[in-house]
């Protein structure tokens, strides 16, 4: 699937090629590879096959199908499908066939989309780099013995191997950024609220985005585009119209003020800083002003992160007890089979999670934790504005490393840091994109992330493009 | 060995979260979360007495809907998906102390 989704859906759209051939060459490709990949629990063929006839016969008749018609998307397995399979990656769901679909699902969909399957992430979306599945780890497609990152490692898997030109992942914490990094393809966070989570499961509800994968800059706005916009079903989702991005595209970086955040600069790779500075360089050269800024509360990110994130988790994760979907092992009395299918149903790092966000919660602890973790929340969210009073975007690394190997960081505090660079956008609220740029010592490649303020995705996506315009 | 948290406190938490732990877990957990809120010290050594609180990125108030009745989730759908369910409701095993 070397084509990007924009070509496809023209083509389609245009009756120059059928969607119907567009499938069969993604289903190929998954079919040859995923085998030793891994990015997909569960391939759509059937489906995908019956929903690109669906077009094919809609464009036959006159139809415009919508600006998806007839392009593979690979939906990361923590977006409910109604009657399909959707499972975290986790025991604790696996067989479960949820009643309803996400909106995102529906909005693709009705875009013209195919939904070609459902990708491999770490469980329940914790993890950085899809080492935590219950399935099995995602292998980087780039080079298979190194991770994908994660969470969303499948989704970004599926792009990278060019098993679908878009995907959708979440992000918690940097859950598609990072994997995007990793695995060479383009990788964007949303606003928090200007994509709807009705039918993500959740990890950490103040948190929790879904956004695009793609190989191009132009296709993960085209997909943010769609996806993006107030859903009456997610009561956290934006009201107002949201700016479309693709229009703007490429209306370039001239004029536009951009701040390289010194605290992300600290400890990442020496490659990986280079690769940032040539970008800056590169922004520079296409007519924008780059300086450096400083975000200071941006170093306790890490911590406000995994105080906030595994408090919120360990509440979310409270519904898994057996009782209306998914595993349960039987006991004598409800208390037991309460904990002995928590324990029968979860991986290591969603106990760990869960084990850290009730101590994080509980009596005693929680101002000391929980509470003072909040309130470093809106020190960063005020560092933010501040930067954002001097310059318009902020560029910093998106990964401190490379694709890292297997088994590389077993401690878990050691991989809680992949995703230094990522949280503070998170916390923010704010959107962010990884965008390829160049390459580290080991050939791998090298993911530079542009953060913009709260609902400036038209003027981030234009920057990113400008950087991939460079790269 | 740590002061931050002990295993008595990995216990009582896991009993709070309705987790069964193996003994080896309770040890391991312990001194991973240990790590954590080491790491944690940062903020715990910030004063920010006087600063508010974010529990959410979005200045959201309450949002109202009207209240009109729309379709919801097919019931046989759902307990379909359900580990045991009978007349038309989850059943799940005993509560109080009754007999089964």
């Amino acid at each position: 699937m070397s084509r990007t989704a924009s070509d496809i859906a023209r083509a389609v759209r245009s009756g120059d090629l059928s969607a119907r051939d567009v499938v069969d060459e993604a289903l190929s490709t998954i079919d040859a590879r995923d085998g030793e990949i891994h990015a997909f629990n569960l391939v759509l063929a059937d489906e995908a096959r019956a929903a690109a006839a669906a077009i094919d016969e809609r464009v036959a008749a006159g139809d415009d199908p919508g600006p998806l018609a007839g392009v593979p998307v690979a939906l990361k397995d923590n977006l409910c499908t109604r009657g399909i399979p959707t499972t975290c990656s986790s025991k604790i769901l696996e067989g479960w066939k949820p009643p309803y679909t996400a909106t995102v699902v529906e909005r693709i969909v009705a875009a013209g989309g195919i939904v070609v399957g459902k990708t491999n992430l770490d469980e329940f979306a914790m993890g950085s780099s899809t080492e935590n599945s219950a399935f099995g780890p995602t292998r980087n497609p780039l080079d298979t013995s190194r991770v994908p990152g994660g969470s969303s490692g499948g989704s970004a898997a599926a792009v990278a191997a060019e098993f679908a030109p878009l995907a959708l992942g979440s992000d918690t914490g940097g859950s598609i950024r990072q994997p995007a990094a990793l695995c060479g393809v383009v990788g964007m966070k949303p606003t928090y609220g200007a994509v709807s989570r009705y039918g993500l499961i959740a990890f950490a509800s103040s948190l929790d985005q879904i956004g695009p994968f793609s190989t191009t800059v132009a296709d993960s706005a085209l997909l943010y585009d769609v996806i993006s916009g107030h859903d009456p079903l997610d009561s956290t989702s934006i009201s107002d119209a949201l700016a479309p991005a693709s229009p703007t595209l490429t209306d370039g970086v001239e004029g536009l003020r951009i701040g390289i955040v010194r605290e992300l600069m600290e400890g990442v790779s020496p490659d990986v800083a280079a690769q940032v500075n040539r970008a800056a360089d590169a922004l520079t050269a296409a007519g924008a002003k780059v300086d450096e800024v400083s975000v200071p509360a941006a170093v306790y990110g890490i911590s406000a992160y995994y105080l906030i994130a595994p408090a919120e988790a360990s509440s979310n994760l409270a519904r898994y007890d057996g009782v209306r979907y998914g595993l349960r092992v039987d006991a004598d009395d409800i208390t037991q089979m309460y904990g002995a299918t928590r324990a029968a149903g979860f991986g290591p790092e969603v106990k760990r999670r869960i084990m850290l966000g009730t101590y994080a919660l509980s009596a005693g602890y929680y101002d000391a934790y929980y509470g003072k973790a909040q309130r470093v929340r809106t020190l960063i969210i005020r560092d933010f504005a501040a930067a954002y009073e001097q310059v318009d975007a902020l560029l910093s690394p998106t990964s401190p490393t490379t694709a890292f190997a297997f088994g590389a960081k077993s401690d878990p505090l050691a991989m809680y840091m992949s995703d230094v660079c990522t949280i503070p956008s998170n916390l923010a609220g704010h959107p962010a994109v990884s965008v390829p740029f160049g390459r580290g010592d080991d050939g791998l490649p090298v993911g530079v992330q542009v953060m913009a303020d709260a609902l400036q995705e038209p003027l981030m996506f234009r920057v990113a493009r400008a950087l991939e315009e460079a790269a | 060995m740590s002061d931050r948290i002990t295993e008595a406190d990995v216990r009582h938490v896991a009993k709070l979260a309705r987790l069964d732990v193996t003994d080896e877990e309770v040890a391991t957990f312990t001194g991973q979360l240990e790590a954590v809120l080491e790491h944690a010290q940062d903020v715990e050594a910030l004063d920010v007495d006087d600063v508010p609180p974010t529990a959410h990125p979005l200045p959201l108030k309450n949002v109202f809907r009207d209240d009109v009745p729309r379709e919801s989730l097919d019931r046989d759908e759902v307990l379909a998906m359900a580990p045991a369910a009978e007349d038309g409701r989850f059943r799940v095993p005993r509560i109080l102390g009754e007999a089964p």
